[in-house]
Order: C-alpha cells, then structure tokens, then sequence
C-alpha cells in the first residue's frame, strides 16, 4: 500500500495556495501566478496518484493510500483517506477543474479571493472524495457549499444574490436529510457494538440493519445526493445557478460538484443499504429517467446557452444515475466513466461559452449567429466537444453511455430502453443549438468577433485530448475503475440483480 | 437562649465554590460604596477596569474549580444547596468570559453615549451573579434566587436609555412579563415541594426514584409550572412574546447581555431541574419539550424572514438558537447535556461579538438599525463587515465555523435519543434560517452603496469583536478541544 501522504498533500497545498494567493494580494497578478503554480503541482500529483494507484495490494478492498486518525472521539470524528477506483478519477477530475478553470475562467476582478475561493473549493472538494469516514466525507461535502456561495454571490452575473441564496438553501436544506442519516446510522452501530461513536465506511457498511431503517436511511441519504447532483426533480435550483455564476464557478459546479452528489450515491446511499435497493431501484430509476428526457426537452427549449448545458446536465446525470442503480457492473462502471467524460465534456461546453459571452457580452442564443464563419477554430472546438456529449462513437461520451445502457439493458430492460431515447433528443437539442449559433450570416457585431487565441485554444488541448484518447483506449481508466465496482456491486448485490 | 443559639448549625462553605459569586457582589459593592462616595461620579475607565478585573478572576477560579473537581470530584456545599461540579465550572466561566467582553462592548457605548458613572456596571455584575447563582444550584429556592438577581439587573438595564422610548417600553413589558414568569416558577416550586418534600434538587431526585408517585397531578403541575418559567427565560415560543420588542429596546450592549449571560444561566439550571431532579419523569416532559421545540425552531425562523429590523431579527435568530438548545436538553442523557453546554459556551461570544458590531452600526443614539444601514458594510470597511459575515454564518451553522459543531452535537445527541424526527424539523428550520442569515450576509456585500459613512471601530469593542470571530473559526476548525472539555463536565455532573 502507498503512503495517505500523497492525499493529505493533495489535501493541504491548496490551503496553502490560497493563503499565500491571499497574502500576496496587494502585488497585480502574483496571487494569479501563485494560483496557477499550484493548480499545475496539484494537477501533476493527482495524475502521479493515479498511476501509482494499485488495487492489488492487500488492503481494505480495493482502497489504496489509507490511513486513520481520530481527531475528536466524543464528536466521532476521524481523519481517514483512501482511494479506490471510483474516487480516483474524481481526484484526478478535481485537479483538472481547477487547472483548466484557472487559465481558462480568470477574474481579474478582486483575484486575490477569486483564487483563493477556487483553491479552498478544491481542497474540500478532493477531501470529501477521498474521505473513507462518512462523518469526514459530510462535513467537507458541507464545506463546499462556503466557497461556492462566495464564488456565485461575488462574481456572478446579474441574478446572482439569488442565484447564490438558491443554491445553498437547496444544498443545505438536502444535506439537513444526510446528516441525519448519518447520525442515526452512527449511533445504531454503536448501540449494536458498544464501542465509541465512529462513522468509518468500513464499519458503518458491515452494521446490520434492519430492511425499513434502510429504506428510510436510503430515502434520507438520496434527497442529498439527488438535490447536488442534480436528480429531476430536485434540479430546479441548477438552471439559474449554473447561468448566473461565472464562468470559473459554472465549471466547478458542473463539472465537479455535481459529481459530488453522484458519487456519493453509489459509495453511499447505494453501498451502505443493500437492503433498500430492492424497493427503491425501480422508484430511482424512473427518476432518472425522467430527468434524462425532461433535461433534453426543456434543452431544446432553453433561450441561453448556459442553460442549455445544465439541462443537458440534468439529462446526463439522469444517465450517470441509471449506470449507478443498474445494478450491474457494467452499467456502474459506465456511470463512473461518464461522472470523469461528463466533466471534462461540461467544461470544454462552459469554457467555450465563456469565451463567447467574453466577446459578445452575451449567451442568449437569439444574440448569436454565423460564428462559424469569424470564429471557425472555436466552432470546431464546440463540434468536438458537442459530439462527444451527444455520444459519437469513436469520442469519450459514447463509451461511457454505451457502457450505462449495456448494463441497464442486461438488469432493467425497459428502463434502459426509454433512456436511449434520450441519446437521440440530446443531438437534437445539441445540433439545434450549434445550427443557430454557429451556422447562417453573421453579421453586425457577430461578424467582428476573433477566433480563439492561441491561450485559449491551449486551454481546451487537455479537453479535447481527454475526450479522443478516452474514446479510442479507455481501458487504463476502466482497468482501474471495474475492480472497485465490482467490489462494491458486489457487496450491495451478492446474488445478482434479477430483471 | 444559649442552648437555642447552639442548635443553630452553620452549613459547612465551600468558599472556592462561592468564590465567583462573592467576586461579582464585591465588585458590584465596590462600585456601588465608590459612586457614593466620590464627589462626582465614578470614572467609567474605573468602573470598566474593576469590572474587567473582577470577570477575569472568576475564569481564573473556575480554572483552579476545574483542577479542584478533576482531582476531588464534584461535591455540595451551604447544606447541599450550592453544588461544585464540571458543569457548574464550565458555566462560571462562559459567565465570566461573557461579561468581560459585554463589559469591553458597553464601555466604548458608555463612552459614545456621554454616559458617566458606574450604573451599567453595577448592574450587570449583579445580574451575572444571579446567572452564576444558576449555574452552580442544586436547590430550586437558589435557583428562584438567581433567577431574580439576573433579573432585576437586566429590567433596569433594558431601560437604561430613558431618552428612547422604546428602551422605556421595552423595560416594562420585560419586567411585568418577567414578573408573571417568575410567579408563575415560585409557584412551581412549591407544587413540586408539595409533591416531593423538598426544594433540594438531589433529595427530589432520590425521592422519585425511591417512590411511586400514585397521583402525580401535583407534580406535574409544579414541573409545568418550572418549565413555563424557563421557557419565559429562554424565550421558547410561545413564551417568546417580549424577546423582539425587549431586544429592540435595550440599549445594544445588554442586548448581547441579555443573549449570552441568561442563555448560560438559565439552559445550566433548566438542565439540572429537568436532567438531574425530574430525570426519572423523562417520558412526562419530553413530549411537552418537543412542542416546545418545533414552535421555537419554526416560528424563530420564519418570522425572522420578514424582519428589517437587525435587533428584531437577532431577536427572532436566539429564538431559532434556543430551540437547538432545548434539542439538547430534550435527549436527556449526559450527551445531551454536553451538546447544550457546547452549544450554549460556543453562542455566548459570537452573540456578543454580534451585538458588538450591531451597537457600533447604531451609531449614537443607538438608533440606525434598519438592514438599510448595513448595505454595503463590507464593501466599506472590509474587516468589521467579514468579521459580522462570519458571525451570522456561525449562527446560521454553516461549515467551518463552531456553529457548524454547535447544532452537530445537540442533533447527535438528539438521534442518539430517538429523536430523528425532531432532529430533522430543527436542521429544515436551520435551513429557513439560513436564508435570512444569508441575505443579511449579501447587504453586507453589497455593490451599489459603497460611498456610505465610514463607522469607528474603537479598540476595546473590536477586540471582542476580533474574540468572538476568533472562538467561531478556530474551534470551528478545531472543535475537539471544546468537545472533549464539556464532555468531561457532563462526566463531572453531579446527579
């Protein structure tokens, strides 16, 4: 096993970025260069983590860079970290956010914080990825929403008091669910063993419970996961927030919070309640996909293009969520795999819409027309990243949505078969949205506008680059990601799932 | 006459338990002989500096009371009626912290105000007595006692300001409202004496335990009747009625008082009664606790909402707080009582810390406090409007702040308890909560009023502002140390 200190680095350099980023805030620029500095080592860590990362040592399952200490043992907390093959890219995607939201998302406006904010936002966000204590993974999983909100209410557009109120009562009135939960799963297990108060995985995972705790436990734990993924129909607060925080902020949240709420789904929600699965497969599942085919209508519909991606988003965490409660192994792993494409997908689509409202002062559809013609290496830059979200064989998309609907197919046929339709509305939505934008006459200010600069095109190389290699050759990621599925589906589901 | 002197037995004092105690009323005598002495009135510098002096000697005691109970245990003294354990420890001195710090705030108000002498001083050193009395009881007539001491201080510090009429009217109602509650608590305590035979919280206790109670009208009654009493103190809705107007009329610098020192006093006493004395009736008053609490927590929140006033709003924000604290109390169990003490300890200088900030927006006269004069505080003055940011985070329980380990600890202690229901309607009250604190919050940041006037920050008062501040990030960051400390109090508890 290697040492939790490649994690507790991971863990603590942004803190430090950002402290150093917040004191050299009087000099112009330096508290940007200090911020990138640490994106690149934090990025270049995270890529070495996952290379080292081994799933064949002995160890607890599939985790590798564990270790535990308790802090405080009447509140029951503890500093315990590991990865497996599901966090793993996530800490990878997490570096990779910052980094490309770094250079591709600056604020000059009061940077100093700006920075700071985004490197804070890292660090909890990486802790609660690789937090392997469910008390840990809550606590920073609320630490998220401090920066966030900061983010959003400081930097955002017009709307952004209350796109910024939105988005935490909703967060946190999901989380009031999930600390419950968790309080309650704690003190059962020490109830049934008699010991101190601990909420590590391991221990909370193997607490006998009865079926109707679990329901109730499951219920409680989803509302969360549901409400910061987003799950329809607790998205209604994801348009708005996503439309009006800045660019920095629309990837981080998009991109990478979201995910928080998915993967706390499957190592949670699904891994400590097998015995609610059963019941609530079916009622989750629908869910999903509703939210898959209610994202791609509204999509079509929507009169901006940042709102056009969080529908899109809804659309596709209802496919990240069908992968998670397939109930196979394959459909899992999918959904892990597009939790990784989805964010890398959603941030080339924000990045380049970024660069379009730099130049036009605006995202409303209606405003925009013929960029293709100024502006061609942009246009075709969106084409790349726009096939692969509607999954075109040979882009990373595709993969991940293959391998979610092989799964579902083989568990919940039908289930899987309304959600492929969904596959189709998402080139409708898309290939609408890039005719109004990029075809026809540009004209008046439209006309003038430049294509991508050198800078910015750079900044969507990893982008693009993540989205052709993981289209052709996935298999270094699936090799590591499928071990620790099936560990877990196969924890949650011993016998199989029947159709 | 001899042999009549000679029955008369003199209870066995524990003077360091009492030692806070005297410290206040010496330091409040002090003052008081001083101002009738001096030709003119006493300096306030004099009268802050004993003041100050007199707080910092009682947390130094309860630091040697610490050492005293870890190496001894708890014990009683004056016949069983004072009682020295790590709850009472724990207690004296948020008291005596809170003090120093409303002693710091007031003085710079007193200053700002041209109020000369050292009325506010005397007053607020007896008040905290009673509250210390409260904390260390372990018999309802000296609960009743300090009770009274703390409340009498406060009816004349909420008038303090004669010129405001507001202040006047706020005085009045506290003190007829007041009035009414502690009748309504004295007469409870005679139903339970009646019910029991006795006022000594220990000998109820035995007595319950010892006896089935065959109609327990009486005591139920009389337990009622105390539970009216401190829901009054704690102003749990529906007993919440005065707590707006009498926040909004005090003069700033008691308000704080009034949101920490009675917070500390009264939650100690309610716990010891409830916990310790009428443990055995949990099932009794629990459900009465439970309406208590989903009122406060609910109407503290949702009134909050439409609130412009910021004193009014506070007001409304420690009814939502006291319904978290009460959470505490409904559990039950030794976690229960640590979560409240944690709860109550964290709340007392971030309150104050609050109202600190409160009273130097007011400006003088006291009077500025529509949310309008916050717009854009911290577009002016960075440092006092993050420092106020911070403060209604913690309050709302947002991460990174003890208030985020505050409401963690008494839903713990709830879930523990079997409470998950309850827990839940509290958290989605934090969360209605939330938005008020937050839209304060973004006033502060305001863009379009940045050209307003800038307010001075004097020394004293932003040094308790920086303390307050200080308590909410570190040990929100660090919370173990405050854990483990209330946890061992509640282990000293005396039962």
């Amino acid at each position: 096993m290697h040492s939790s200190i490649y994690l507790g680095v991971l863990i603590v350099m942004p803190l430090v970025g950002a402290l150093v980023a917040i004191l050299t805030r009087k000099q112009e620029n330096i508290s940007y260069y200090v911020a990138v500095v640490t994106a690149t080592l934090e990025l270049a860590l995270a890529i070495v983590v996952a290379v080292l990362y081994n799933n064949h040592l002995a160890g607890d399952g599939t985790y590798d860079f564990m270790s535990r200490h308790v802090l405080s043992a009447p509140l029951g907390l503890a500093y315990d970290v590991g990865v497996d093959g599901i966090s793993l890219f996530m800490v990878v995607l997490t570096a990779l956010v910052l980094f490309v939201a770094l250079l591709g998302a600056r604020e000059r406006r009061r940077e100093a914080s700006f920075v700071g904010w985004l490197l804070l936002l890292t660090s909890f966000t990486l802790a609660s990825f690789v937090s392997h204590d469910v008390l840990e993974f809550f606590i920073f999983f609320e630490f998220t929403l401090v920066p966030s909100y900061f983010i959003i209410a400081n930097w955002g557009g017009a709307q952004r008091a209350r796109a910024a109120l939105k988005f935490f009562i909703y967060t946190f009135s999901g989380s009031a669910f999930l600390l419950v939960g968790i309080l309650y799963l704690g003190f059962v297990h020490q109830h049934q063993t008699g010991g101190a108060l601990t909420f590590a995985y391991s221990a909370l995972a193997n607490t006998p419970i009865s079926h109707g705790v679990s329901v109730w436990l499951f219920i409680a734990f989803a509302i969360a996961f549901a409400v910061k993924s987003p799950i329809w129909p607790f998205h209604t607060w994801s348009p708005v927030t996503y439309a009006e925080a800045p660019t920095g902020g629309s990837i981080e949240l998009s991109a990478l919070l979201a995910k928080l709420g998915s993967y706390g789904l499957l190592r949670f929600a699904v891994g400590l309640f097998p015995l609610a699965l059963p019941d609530m497969r079916p009622i989750v599942l629908t869910l999903a996909v509703i939210g898959i085919l209610y994202g791609s209508l509204v999509a079509c519909a929507t009169p901006d293009l940042k709102r056009l991606v969080a529908y899109s988003s809804v659309a596709q965490m209802g496919f990240i969520t069908l992968g998670i409660m397939s109930g196979s192994v394959i459909g899992a792993t999918g959904a892990v795999l597009l939790m990784f494409n989805h964010g890398v997908i959603t941030m080339g689509f924000f990045l380049i819409i970024g660069f379009i409202e730099q130049r036009r002062g605006s995202y409303q559809i209606k405003d925009l027309t013929g960029l293709q013609g100024p502006a061609p290496v942009m246009a075709a830059l969106f084409t790349v990243v726009m096939m692969a979200s509607l999954g075109l064989p040979g882009l990373s998309g595709f993969v991940s949505e293959f391998l979610i609907l092989v799964g579902t197919f083989g568990t919940h046929a039908w289930w899987g078969a309304i959600a492929a339709i969904g596959v189709i509305a998402a080139a409708a939505y898309l290939l609408w949205a890039y005719q109004r934008v990029f075809h026809g006459k540009a004209t008046g200010v439209n006309a003038a506008i430049p294509d991508a600069s050198t800078k910015e095109r750079w900044v969507l190389v990893p982008v693009v680059a993540l989205i052709l290699v993981l289209g052709v050759f996935p298999k270094p990621v699936l090799d590591r990601i499928t071990p620790s599925v099936d560990v877990l589906i196969h924890h949650v589901a011993p016998t199989g799932v029947s159709k | 006459m001899i042999a009549a002197a000679s029955s008369v037995t003199i209870p066995s004092i524990h003077y360091l338990a009492l030692l806070p105690v005297f410290t206040f009323f010496g330091a409040s005598l002090l003052l008081l002989v001083l101002s009738a002495v001096v030709a003119d009135k006493v300096r306030i510098n004099l009268a802050t500096a004993i003041t100050a002096l007199a707080s910092i000697a009682v947390m130094v005691y309860a630091i040697f009371q610490w050492a005293y109970v870890s190496n001894h245990g708890a014990t009683t003294t004056v016949a069983h009626a004072i009682v020295l354990d790590g709850f009472a420890v724990v207690g004296t001195f948020a008291i005596g912290a809170a003090l120093l710090m409303s002693t710091l705030v007031a003085h710079d108000w007193a200053k700002r105000e041209r109020i000369a002498g050292a009325d506010f001083h005397i007053l607020a050193l007896a008040s905290s007595m009673g509250a210390l009395l409260m904390v260390q009881a372990n018999d309802l007539i000296v609960i009743f006692l300090g009770l009274e001491i703390l409340s009498i201080g406060l009816y004349v510090l909420v008038g303090f300001d004669r010129h405001r009429s507001t202040s006047d009217e706020g005085a009045l109602k506290y003190f007829l409202l007041g009035g009414f509650a502690s009748a309504i608590f004295i007469y409870g305590v005679a139903l339970t004496y009646g019910a029991t035979g006795s006022t000594n919280l220990s000998s109820i206790s035995y007595f319950l335990s010892q006896n089935v109670v065959l109609h327990p009208g009486l005591l139920y009654a009389g337990g009622g009747l105390l539970l009216i009493g401190f829901a009054f103190k704690v102003a749990a809705v529906p007993f919440h009625a005065w707590s707006p107007d009498v926040y909004e009329g005090a003069p700033t610098p008691v308000t704080g008082v009034m949101a920490s020192i009675v917070k500390v006093g009264a939650f100690a006493a309610l716990l010891r009664v409830l916990i310790s004395a009428l443990g055995t009736q949990l099932d009794t008053w629990r459900p009465i606790l439970f309406v208590l609490i989903i009122l406060t927590c609910v109407v503290g929140a949702s009134v909050a909402l439409v609130q412009r006033n910021v004193k009014r709003l506070l007001a409304y924000s420690s009814i939502n707080q006291a319904g978290f604290m009460l959470l505490g109390v409904w559990a039950g169990t030794p976690r229960g009582a640590a979560a409240t003490l944690f709860y109550v300890l964290t709340y007392a200088p971030v309150v104050i810390a609050t109202f600190a900030i409160v009273t130097l927006v007011g400006g003088k006269g006291d009077e500025h406090h529509s949310i309008d004069h916050y717009r854009g505080l911290a577009r002016r003055q960075p440092w006092l409007g993050g420092a106020l940011a911070v403060l209604l985070l913690t309050q709302l329980g947002a991460p990174l702040t003890v208030g985020f380990y505050a409401k963690f600890t008494v839903l713990a202690a709830t879930i523990d308890a079997g409470g998950g229901a309850l827990a839940l309607v509290a958290l989605l009250s934090a969360a209605i909560a939330a938005y008020f604190y937050l839209r304060f919050a973004l006033t502060l940041y305001a863009d379009d009023d940045v050209e307003g006037t800038r307010i001075h920050v004097p020394w004293l008062t932003g040094g308790t502002i920086a303390l307050g501040v200080i308590v909410a990030v570190l040990f929100g960051l660090w919370p173990g140390p405050i854990a483990t400390w209330v946890q061992h109090a509640t282990l000293l508890f005396l039962p």
